[in-house]
């Protein structure tokens, strides 16, 4: 049932975004569209009830995305100091890290933070270990690695989804 | 003033797509050109808000929510068959 | 005269501009695949998202669609850019000669199958 609503809000939510209005019309027609939709679809998208909504999730979210903000400018300052030198200071390597997540939505997340954050981008995944290539590789470690990479992520994303 | 600022983002992205197009040209491998037209999208979308911001209409942001869509669509089934291909 | 919302919004585009430009030219200076689609996914997305900042700035009235366009941007390229960059790992597209080390390779064997077999 919980899938059911939170695909709803979500297509709801979409739908008064890209209308940008409240009007009665607008609200009828994305409701009977969006209860058609998640009634049709909704029999495989088991990664919605992993999300949980108590207070402290949405405290871990908040912080999630600032600390994700952060990484990202500080990622294209680097990226932009490497791309204009002129002897392209890069370093490359794939290395393996473990991360402690078991959710699904969870590992998505994480995989999606890290391409957008520092010289990480993810390859492949295969169980709990990601395989990540690394613009400026220090060791082949995998313990190293993941303190350096997944540690700052992971203990929001452990709160939001478990 | 703003729209003296507005054009030169114009200007920076179009030189942007240029130098991408290199890589599209010259790239050794298929994914590399698929890359290369990723950027381009993005650029595309990019310059489609310039355009909106210039000609103050709303309705370009639609046309660039469309574009993003097809974009990340199109970058999906062409390395889904290259991968089967081979 | 404009407001300086409106000046903000138009350092913004700029910059997010100056972000895209980034991007392109790191796309054509990398040595190869990896690091091009590492420079180009991340400098573009920032730079696009700069850019929507900078719009929303200017017309406070469009802020519902740039915002469903931002997440749209946020979750969607870095997945278009995995799945470019898996392609590329299992059609063997070389690793530049500076690549120090590839753990990738000792993936369990269960999982390899999966991958050239499945998809």
């Amino acid at each position: 049932m919980k899938k059911y609503i939170l695909l709803f809000i979500t297509l709801m939510i979409f739908w008064l975004l890209l209308n940008s209005s409240l009007s009665l019309e607008v609200f009828v027609i994305g409701a009977g569209v969006s209860i058609l939709i998640s009634l049709m679809f909704c029999s495989k998208c088991d990664i919605f009830n992993e999300i949980s909504l108590t207070p402290k999730a949405i405290y871990a979210t908040l912080m999630f995305i600032f600390v994700f903000l952060g990484a990202l400018i500080k990622a294209n300052l680097s990226i932009t100091k490497r791309v204009l030198s002129p002897s392209l200071p890069i370093n490359p390597g794939i290395v393996k890290v473990k991360t402690k997540l078991t959710s699904k939505v969870g590992r998505m997340v994480l995989a999606n933070a890290i391409t957008l954050t520092p010289g990480t981008f993810t390859l492949e995944i295969d169980g709990e270990d990601f395989f990540i290539h690394w613009v400026d590789v220090k060791s082949g470690e995998t313990e190293e690695n993941t303190k350096e990479i997944v540690s700052s992520f992971e203990k929001y994303l452990k709160l939001m989804y478990g | 003033m703003v729209d003296i600022l507005i054009y030169t983002a114009m200007a920076i992205s179009s030189i942007g797509v240029l130098v991408a197009l290199v890589r599209f040209v010259k790239g050794p491998e298929k994914v590399d050109r698929i890359v290369a037209v990723d950027v381009i999208s993005t650029i595309g979308i990019t310059l489609i808000l310039i355009l909106a911001t210039l000609m103050r209409r709303e309705i370009y942001i639609d046309v660039a929510i469309v574009y993003a869509i097809l974009g990340f669509i199109g970058v999906i089934v062409v390395s889904r068959f290259i991968k089967r291909g081979m | 005269m404009e407001g300086i919302l409106e000046i903000t919004g138009g350092v913004f585009m700029v910059l997010g501009a100056v972000s895209l430009l980034v991007a392109s030219i790191g796309l054509y200076r990398m040595p190869d695949f990896y690091n091009r689609i590492q420079i180009g996914t991340k400098a573009s997305t920032f730079g696009a998202s700069l850019s929507i900042v900078g719009v929303a700035l200017i017309f406070p009235g469009w802020i519902p669609k740039l915002l469903a366009m931002l997440l749209f941007i946020l979750f969607t390229n870095p997945i278009s850019s995995h799945i470019v960059g898996r392609t590329a790992y299992f059609t063997n597209v070389p690793l530049s000669k500076r690549t120090k080390v590839d753990r990738l390779k000792e993936m369990s064997p269960g999982h390899l199958k999966k991958v050239k077999t499945k998809d």
